[in-house]
């Protein structure tokens, strides 16, 4: 019981935020980027329901469309980490001997560089930005998800059916794609939704550092960012987009949590 | 025992050498005349082509990586364009902040979430085991980067106990430094207190279910030696791997952390070349890092092997 609770309450929290970047397609209370120095750094009130930061713009308007880049941003980096460490993974698992060693000292390596060195080594290179960030975030998670296929598919590619499937004359690609990924799905599923959790804390924290998000584009790590000069004279531009943060990661985690154990009944009881 | 040690040696070696390829080439991947994008589009001839001497950039790069690989053998990362000083030194400078930041971090880390976990797996059937699950996963969703904001609104802004941020220096004022680490070790470490009291929890769960625990249980031993002696002796191995993985991620999380406090470490020392086009500086600065990181689990399978002869032949 408390175990479906992790998915309903991963699914309501994540729902509110994905429900939350699509309104603000359609509807904001303010502009995001209206200056209004007649209210700065205001309290919730009837006009601004979250208050307002120090140039005076509407807190929720800028969370709102602050919940765009997170859902995208992790949408893409855990879709490239997928892709490219699934495939990775797959070949490594499937081929075996020494296109597997290879490959796999490869992934190895990008153990190293952590999402914000790899941030730091892109905005080196290019200007730092959206797509610098979703990349980095992305390769910094390919090596779990190369693992993960790699172990799911050493284990599958020697059951019997795989062998029946071999025995009928399928190919290596046909094997891989009809009869051992179906079977990898579960895990990488669950492995993609707490990736996203990891890619908005790690999206939220390059903003923070001016290596995400360009300023000029409401984010959360940018609201963060711009909000501590001003902690002494309101807590609000700092708490909004905080709390955001921590929903949007805890309901991420949750959901990873709960399709984890909703695919897998012994994990129920521990 | 010792062929062991030199394969992951090994293994860590070639992983440290194909970073340093990624580090290095990633410089020649800026496009276009790295000394026009440093120096900008005004720069006279004359400086470009010193800068492009300086940097090597008139030689082939095979020649280049190999001569900073082999200065770094030696401890000569070169010399940084910002600072017109060796990279070494200042990198050396600034580990008096982030390797006391990190070591203190992790250790409370560890302090909080290794009783907190044993305690939430022995405790399975009561409401200890849901509160502190649910209060360790609530806890790692929150970003250690805010939570130090929150500890400056409540510490330093509104109750005036702790300094904001700076650092004093260990050698002007020793007291006022460590109480201007206080905040940044709380928002590392109890962040990443929450992530490993979920792996302490899992890992005494796994060895609390072997055979071995309940054999001891049914000889009618007590239960504090059958968790002290028999539970904890083998959750070990996973604590190790815990300590190091919450050293690495609370050493990177220290960028951040060094950002929000204004502490003049690595990570912020890493941030002002970004934004100097230090390429030099940010090079063996990353390159740091990344030895750290592979260095640390290099560690953690040494240990690993040590305390688990099985994992050794394997």
């Amino acid at each position: 019981m408390r175990r479906r609770l992790n998915l309903v309450l991963g699914l309501a929290l994540v729902g509110v935020v994905v429900a939350g970047a699509l309104l603000s397609l359609v509807w904001l209370p303010y502009d995001p980027n209206a200056l209004d120095f007649a209210h700065q750094l205001q309290g919730p009130s009837l006009q601004h329901w979250l208050g307002t930061d120090q140039f005076g713009r509407d807190l929720l308007s800028r969370l709102l469309v602050g919940a765009r880049g997170t859902v995208v941003v992790g949408i893409i980096a855990v879709g490239l980490a997928l892709t490219v460490g699934g495939i990775v993974g797959a070949v490594a698992g499937y081929a075996g001997a020494v296109v597997d060693e290879i490959l796999m000292r490869l992934v190895d390596v990008l153990y190293a560089f952590p999402a914000i060195l790899m941030a730091l080594l892109l905005a080196a290179v290019y200007q730092p930005g959206t797509l610098t960030a979703m990349t980095a975030i992305g390769l910094a998670t390919v090596p779990i998800f190369a693992r993960l296929t790699r172990s799911s598919v050493l284990s599958l590619k020697g059951l019997d059916y795989v062998e029946a499937g071999r025995a009928l004359g399928a190919g290596p690609t046909r094997l891989l794609r009809r009869y051992i990924l179906p079977g990898a799905l579960g895990p990488l599923v669950v492995q993609a939704s707490m990736s996203m959790a990891v890619a908005v804390l790690a999206e939220a924290a390059l903003s923070f550092l001016g290596l995400g998000t360009p300023p000029d584009v409401p984010s959360w790590g940018n609201m963060l960012r711009e909000a501590q000069g001003f902690l002494a004279m309101s807590p609000y531009p700092a708490l909004v987009p905080g709390l955001a943060i921590v929903w949007t990661v805890l309901g991420w985690s949750l959901l990873g949590d709960g399709l984890r154990d909703f695919g897998d009944p012994h994990r129920r009881r521990a | 025992m010792l062929g062991f040690i030199a394969r992951r040696f090994l293994t860590a070696v070639v992983s440290v050498l194909l970073a340093s390829v990624v580090v290095f080439s990633s410089l020649l991947a800026v496009p276009g005349d790295p000394a026009e994008a440093i120096l900008g589009l005004n720069a006279s001839p004359q400086a470009l082509t010193a800068l492009r001497h300086q940097l090597g950039l008139d030689r082939p790069a095979a020649a280049r990586y190999l001569s900073w690989l082999g200065g770094i053998a030696h401890g000569d990362f070169g010399e940084s364009l910002n600072y017109q000083r060796p990279v070494g030194r200042l990198i050396g400078g600034r580990l008096a902040v982030s390797i006391p930041l990190t070591l203190a971090s992790a250790l409370l880390a560890c302090l909080i979430a290794l009783p907190l976990g044993v305690l939430a797996a022995l405790r399975r059937e009561t409401l200890v085991d849901p509160l502190i699950t649910a209060a360790s996963q609530l806890g790692a969703a929150v970003p250690s980067f805010w939570l130090g904001l929150m500890l400056i609104l409540f510490f330093a802004v509104r109750l005036h106990w702790l300094p904001a941020g700076g650092f004093a220096g260990w050698s002007v004022d020793p007291v006022r430094s460590l109480e201007q680490l206080a905040l940044p070790v709380l928002a590392l470490g109890l962040g990443q207190a929450a992530i490993i009291t979920r792996m302490t929890r899992a890992a005494m769960i796994e060895v609390l279910d072997q055979d071995y625990v309940r054999t001891a249980r049914a000889k009618g031993l007590a239960p504090r030696r059958v968790v002290g002696v028999h539970a904890l002796r083998n959750a070990m191995v996973t604590i190790v791997t815990i300590f190091g993985l919450s050293l690495t991620n609370v050493f990177i999380g220290s960028i951040i952390i060094e950002q929000v406090f204004a502490l003049p470490g690595m990570g912020r020392l890493v941030l002002t070349a970004i934004g100097a086009r230090d390429f030099p500086l940010l090079q063996g600065e990353i390159l740091v890092y990344a030895t750290t990181i592979v260095g640390l689990s290099f560690l953690v399978d040494v240990a690993y092997g040590l305390l688990d002869p099985r994992i050794r032949y394997t």
